[in-house]
């Protein structure tokens, strides 16, 4: 499972960094929203890996190794909702950019042929 | 029954009412210039009076040690959100609501009214900046991050034109990417420690395995990554000179705060992870912060003499300013922290008053004012604000010359103000440390001589400024000034004035600050053990 996680955070998060290099805002939206997913995979996966074990419990004694860590599925949250008011909020300043300039080139104006 | 007392709810109030004075605001109708504008000033002179107040507190025994904690929902450190006030906190709050009340007063006549919500976002950006402040979370301080950046985004783009909106993107790609790694940080820092409480983290360094060593030095790299790019380190902040000079004036003077956040978060993480206390990592990327400042300092010194126009020009003062403290940082030593600290204090009031000023001496030049009419037309807001030259005080030009010179003076680190006193008591203090073999390691010197350039070259790039708008432009007629455009930046000036009359005064606070800051192990044992607020359940009470 580590393998599959960490091959799935590094392909999007590559994918993302190359994406937000090139020139069209379209390319760049995509880029940052993949980087943004990686991210929230990868802060999911810092409280190590496990498959069936709850995360809560109200019982005192019990062992800890048992249940998965509470902290960065709270952190996850926190993050996902973060970044999507941050991209869309993005968005909307690429749709004005698009409509006053003309252009969905990043710098605002064609590069010159 | 357990208490808490009134007075400690003042930690969590210069974040609560920049929030409800910002919500109280949307629903104002925009053509209500006045209620918003009052609404919006009272409540920064509020934030100003408990700045004030918290720093009394803190410098003045309330809390032993002269560390405030406050515990958010009652949780006991580390396992909920703990706020923490110092003198180093203090001493930010009350910059920044000394910056923003000077701001608010300057854009009551034009700014907040060639865009909507301009107070809105303000105070959000307040609350941000507050939070970044006062919270001893990691985490939270993500979100109090973003609380300022969002604010940020909007007020960058406040009064839309071509030349913002491009500057815009940028900045906030940018911001965003930070962001991600700043999140990547975290994580690695809750996988290596299992805290994100920053003073147990503190205490926890030293115990940790060398697996998890590791894994903590990459994630406070990558952590440090993403408040570098806010303070600008070379090669992180190029963002930032275009961004300042097409930001409007109110809102530049408030990024030169915002760039004090990234350094600020840089001095207290380093100062708490990587301190004596951190076993195999003590002292860990100091000297990398050295360095990077020192490039951030001739990066900033070559753009200054570069740049044509003020905004641009004070941009790259920013840089200066912030590579000049990052490289303090690094070769942190206790004097050495107070009169970087100073630094701080003086280059960020002269800093915000030029990019007031650079927007008045436009007015000195036709082209600046068809540039705001665009502005205004592309916007369309319903009812045009009257002019902003209306009454005018008397001596404009003798008041622009003479506050640009103490701006000029304060910048370049020339006697007789406040940035001189900073200039020498760092090298003095730099110089004072003498190392185990008796020599001045060649980086010290390194840093002295980027230091002065960085001086001359900001002397000789304002000058060269000052000459050309007050002198050179043949027949000027004097731009008609509001009072309220003119008293901010005056009170500005004169705090920096101040700053150099009360060095004696403000070096003895500055010198606790950094003895206080120095050590770790009192905050441990406040912060970890501020008692919970124990309350009896209601029937036994009864």
């Amino acid at each position: 499972m580590e393998i599959v996680i960490a091959l799935a955070v590094g392909v999007m998060f590559g994918s993302g960094i190359w994406l937000i290099l090139r020139p069209r805002t379209f390319q760049l939206i995509t880029g940052l929203l993949l980087m943004s997913y990686a991210v929230n995979i990868f802060i999911f996966a810092m409280g190590r890996l496990s498959v069936d074990r709850p995360p809560i419990t109200l019982s005192p004694d019990i062992d800890p190794s048992q249940f998965a860590d509470p902290l960065p599925q709270a952190l996850v949250l926190t993050a996902i909702v973060i970044g999507f008011a941050t991209t869309a909020l993005y968005l909307v300043i690429m749709i004005g950019a698009r409509g006053l300039t003309g252009s969905d080139h990043v710098d605002g104006k064609e590069p010159r042929e | 029954m357990n208490a808490l007392p009134f007075l400690q709810h003042f930690i969590v109030l210069p974040i609560l009412l920049p929030l409800l004075a910002g919500a109280l605001l949307i629903p104002v109708k925009q053509s209500r210039y006045t209620l918003k504008f009052a609404l919006s000033v009272t409540n920064t002179v509020l934030l100003w009076l408990l700045a004030a107040a918290l720093l009394v507190m803190a410098d003045g025994g309330y809390w032993p040690d002269g560390i405030g904690v406050y515990l958010a929902a009652n949780w006991p450190a580390p396992f909920g959100i703990a706020l923490l006030v110092d003198r180093l906190t203090a001493l930010m709050l009350l910059l920044t609501a000394t910056i923003a009340l000077a701001v608010l007063v300057f854009s009551a006549k034009r700014w907040d009214r060639v865009g909507i919500q301009f107070h809105t976002l303000f105070q959000f950006l307040l609350m941000g900046l507050n939070g970044a402040f006062l919270t001893n979370d990691l985490f939270n301080l993500f979100v109090f991050f973003e609380v300022m950046l969002a604010a940020s985004y909007g007020l960058v783009l406040h009064g839309y034109n071509l030349q913002r909106i491009r500057a815009g993107m940028q900045y906030i790609a940018i911001n965003l990417v930070a962001s991600f790694l700043f999140l990547i940080g975290v994580a690695l820092i809750y996988a290596a420690s299992g805290t994100l409480n920053l003073t147990d983290l503190g205490m926890r360094v030293a115990l940790l395995g060398t697996e998890d060593t590791w894994l903590l030095a990459i994630g406070v790299t990558t952590l440090g990554l993403a408040f570098l790019t806010k303070g600008a380190m070379w090669p992180l902040g190029f963002w930032l000179p275009g961004t300042y000079a097409s930001a409007s004036a109110p809102v530049a003077a408030m990024l030169v705060l915002m760039t004090k956040v990234g350094v600020y978060a840089v001095l207290r993480v380093w100062m708490t992870v990587f301190g004596d206390g951190a076993g195999a990592l003590a002292g860990f990327g100091f000297t990398a912060l050295t360095i990077g400042g020192m490039a951030t300092l001739f990066f900033g010194a070559v753009g200054m003499l570069a740049s044509q126009d003020g905004g641009r020009m004070a941009g790259y003062g920013a840089i200066i300013s912030s590579g000049t403290l990052l490289a303090v940082i690094g070769l942190a030593g206790g004097p050495v922290l107070a009169s970087g600290l100073y630094y701080l204090l003086g280059s960020t009031l002269a800093m915000a008053a030029f990019m007031l000023l650079v927007e008045l001496t436009d007015r000195i030049r036709p082209p600046g004012a068809a540039l705001i009419a665009i502005t205004m037309e592309a916007f369309a807001i319903e009812d045009k604000p009257e002019d902003p030259v209306g009454q005018g005080i008397p001596g404009t030009l003798a008041f622009l010359g003479l506050s640009f010179a103490a701006c000029a003076l304060v910048i370049s680190g020339m006697p007789p103000l406040s940035g001189f006193v900073a200039k020498f008591s760092l090298f003095h203090a730099l110089l004072d440390i003498l190392p185990t073999d008796g020599r001045i390691p060649g980086l010290t010197w390194g840093f002295i001589a980027l230091v002065i350039v960085g001086g001359l070259a900001a002397i000789i790039a304002l000058m060269r400024l000052g000459v050309r708008i007050f002198w050179a432009s043949g027949d000027i007629a004097p731009p008609r000034l509001q009072f309220t455009e003119a008293a901010p930046i005056t009170a500005l000036v004169t705090f920096c004035v101040l700053l150099t009359v009360q060095a004696g005064p403000v070096f003895d606070y500055l010198d606790r600050t950094v003895a206080g800051l120095t050590q770790t192990s009192t905050y441990g044992e406040r912060v970890l053990q501020e008692p919970a607020v124990t309350r009896m359940p209601r029937q036994e009470a009864e």
